[in-house]
């Protein structure tokens, strides 16, 4: 086993690091909030080509591997990056693996930039895409309804949300157009799920490891009792079971992606584990960081928050744990296929 | 990046399940836990006939080269199958410190009958009033001509009872400051003044605590200088904080999986087709995996010849906290059957989840608690202050 990054791998973590350190401090996720969208960060993300490096070669783009997009991912959300990046390369990937002439029209659009795809996750309800990611600043959504995968117009008015994200319920009216229809599309769709979780899964890595690591700085700085509170085994130890989860939940998440590549039989449980647990990492890494800010933590003034309550959207936007879990058991062991059989025996 | 074993891996792999598949029998898996004794002459014969023990260990001592990332492999299947090897563990971790720390005459005694599995070392490192401030020994050697005498107790001295040497940290220099008073020797077991008495365990392992009653050990088996007694211990630590429990989670879960495939409900229903089940499942698998990931992130680390040194603790803290996670929440889910023992006939999967929940409580307690390894964590890997 090599858990090392490849030099292309390296290069790319530090040019993503620094445009995201230059263009989205936390001032300007700040200023984005509540609707969760830098128009001008996304423009820059978009020239660095984030969006084509997501689609293979044969389908007009860059071919980056599932890996370099976990990558990227961690960044951004080590950065709370306000631009749909994770939603955008995933709807791309899904236009590709479906191929029919509607679909490649409209993912020659995205990969030029001229449009920003993103995807439905959770089920069509009463004819809505709910809660759709980058669904209201994106101008078209990929939703799966039944098993028509459908083009729906994005860019509904966004509902207010812990995390401020940019999310949208969107009616499946008329304009919607099938790009693709049967068991095609919908596996098509289902194999996108396995990659937005993956790539969810590393935001949350990312959003874990900065929200430890600021954490860990004010505790080594903030005295009481004239020592630092980080000489407490109280705050220091939970710190340190942080620190193991965060490392383990990017290792799971590292291993999913290569699974995608070198051994796709597991990619699908891997990456629903990859969620599940990274969610929960993150969700005990924000709070215990907020909490051992004190009273300051609770404040709108320090950035934990900001860590704290984009850990729990990406749940809401995806899976809550327990979910994921049961998830990853589906692919482990098979649909609980018997369900029915023996439900009406 | 790759996550594969490589070649040498996966072989090394198929090589130690056929070994276990054939030598380790239902009748010695039953002797072990009967006896609480996680060691078995025959048994270890066997591994040095098959070349397994001499892994990792230089060629010029008989070894048989192995990176410690194949290692790692090698104890993931050992402890997947519950393999009787503790006083293995014990005596190579005692025969590389002395690799590092002996003299030649030291490694010349020592090293070749450890690699032939020719010889038990057990660990005498913590005392009654010690845990896991082992500085604290309170264990005295003095002086006496070419010998030292001994005086203390130690507490946790497995296979004591059935070892030929114990390992034993002592305070030779009660002025000197509390890391540097310590000396190790090599303390020959068979001799009128030690007493080995038997601990049982809620596991069923059997353990001893050992009084030593002007004991002798010549000088030619301290190891290392008088007053080094902390560094060669450091030596010999050195691995056990970059243990693991992922392999242990695996067999405990592959337990609780033939349990949902085959138990039902009221209805007949498999308990496997239970949402609440696969959750349960879906999560000790996910914990399992990481474990994994951490330990084998060690042994990489090893492998390119970096100290693991936080990364060996979390590999430690996270897999024993989540196997005892996980072994509460698997005997919950398993009902009141859970409660039928270990190898009572009417067990679920022969009590293995059962014995899963007694055996997971130690893990997070020898080898340095979880409180130790965190403060390791909070102080290497976060850079807090003490």
């Amino acid at each position: 086993m090599d858990v090392g990054l490849s030099t292309e791998q390296r290069q790319l973590v530090e040019s993503f690091t620094a445009l995201f350190a230059g263009a989205s401090p936390p001032s300007r996720v700040r200023e984005a909030e509540p609707l969760g969208f830098d128009a001008g960060l996304w423009d820059a993300v978009r020239s660095a080509g984030a969006v084509p490096m997501a689609a293979g070669e044969d389908a007009g783009g860059w071919g980056a591997e599932p890996l370099d997009l976990a990558l990227v991912a961690e960044i951004h959300g080590r950065f709370l990056a306000p631009v749909p990046i994770v939603e955008a390369q995933v709807a791309v990937r899904l236009l590709a693996r479906i191929g029919t002439p509607s679909a490649a029209a409209a993912l020659a659009a995205a990969l030029a930039g001229e449009r920003t795809v993103t995807m439905a996750v959770h089920p069509v309800r009463d004819g809505v895409a709910r809660l759709v990611p980058a669904g209201a600043v994106a101008d078209d959504a990929l939703v799966l309804d039944g098993d028509r995968l459908l083009l729906v117009p994005a860019g509904g008015p966004p509902v207010e949300n812990i995390g401020s994200m940019p999310l949208a319920d969107l009616p499946l009216g008329p304009d919607a157009e099938t790009l693709a229809a049967g068991p095609e599309a919908a596996a098509a769709h289902e194999a996108a799920q396995d990659e937005f979780l993956l790539l969810a899964a590393a935001a949350q890595v990312g959003i874990a490891a900065r929200a430890l690591e600021i954490g860990v700085g004010y505790v080594r700085e903030r005295r009481a009792w004239n020592v630092p509170i980080g000489s407490f085994q109280a705050v220091a130890h939970a710190l340190a079971d942080s620190a193991a989860a965060v490392d383990g939940a990017r290792l799971l998440v590292h291993e999913a992606a290569w699974a995608a590549t070198e051994d796709p039989g597991r990619f699908a449980e891997l990456a629903a584990m990859a969620f599940g647990f990274a969610t929960e990492t993150a969700r005990d890494a924000t709070y215990r960081s907020l909490h051992f800010h004190g009273g300051y933590g609770f404040t709108d003034e320090y950035d934990v928050q900001l860590y704290y309550r984009r850990a729990r959207a990406w749940a809401g936007v995806c899976l809550e744990p327990r979910a994921a879990y049961r998830r990853a058991a589906d692919r482990r062991y098979g649909p609980a296929q018997m369900e029915k059989q023996w439900t009406f025996a | 990046m790759d996550f594969r074993l490589g070649e040498r891996g996966e072989a090394l792999r198929t090589e130690v399940r056929a070994f276990l598949e054939e030598h380790l029998t239902d009748e010695l898996a039953e002797r072990c836990h009967r006896t609480g004794v996680a060691h078995d002459a025959g048994f270890v014969r066997a591994m040095h006939e098959a070349g397994l023990l001499a892994l990792g260990w230089p060629e010029e001592w008989g070894g048989r080269p192995c990176d410690p990332f194949d290692l790692c492999v090698v104890e993931e299947e050992l402890s997947r199958a519950d393999a009787p090897t503790y006083g293995v563990s014990t005596t190579h971790m005692v025969a590389r410190a002395i690799l590092r720390c002996g003299s030649d005459a030291q490694r010349k005694e020592i090293i070749p009958k450890a690699v032939r599995g020719e010889t038990v070392i057990v660990l005498g490192f913590t005392e009654p009033e010690c845990g896991s401030d082992l500085a604290a020994a309170q264990t005295r050697a003095v002086r006496d001509g070419d010998h030292w005498v001994v005086n203390g107790s130690k507490m946790f001295t497995t296979n004591a009872h059935i070892g030929d040497h114990v390992f034993l940290l002592a305070r030779t220099d009660p002025a000197a400051a509390k890391h540097e008073g310590l000396t190790v020797f090599l303390v020959p077991l068979d001799q009128p003044g030690i007493e080995v008495q038997a601990v049982r365990t809620i596991s069923g392992e059997r353990t001893n605590i050992t009084y030593y009653r002007d004991a002798r050990v010549h000088d030619e088996w301290r190891i290392g200088e008088a007053g080094a007694g902390w560094r060669v211990l450091g030596e010999a630590l050195q691995e056990e904080h970059s243990t693991g429990f992922g392999a242990s989670m695996l067999r405990m879960l592959e337990a609780a999986e033939g349990w949902a495939r085959t138990a039902t409900c009221e209805r007949g229903r498999p308990r496997l087709a239970d949402p609440g089940v696969r959750e349960r499942l879906g999560r000790c698998a996910a914990e399992a995996e990481v474990s994994l990931l951490l330990q084998r992130r060690a042994a990489v680390m090893a492998r390119q010849g970096a100290v693991p040194a936080a990364e060996g603790p979390m590999s430690k803290l996270f897999s024993s906290e989540a196997l005892t996670r996980a072994a509460e929440d698997l005997f919950a889910m398993l009902g009141p059957d859970a409660l039928r023992s270990h190898l009572s006939p009417t067990a679920p999967e022969g009590g293995r989840v059962e014995h899963a929940l007694r055996f997971s409580l130690g893990t997070t307690i020898y080898g340095g608690t979880s409180e130790i390894q965190r403060g390791i964590i909070a102080r290497r890997g976060l850079g807090l202050p003490r």
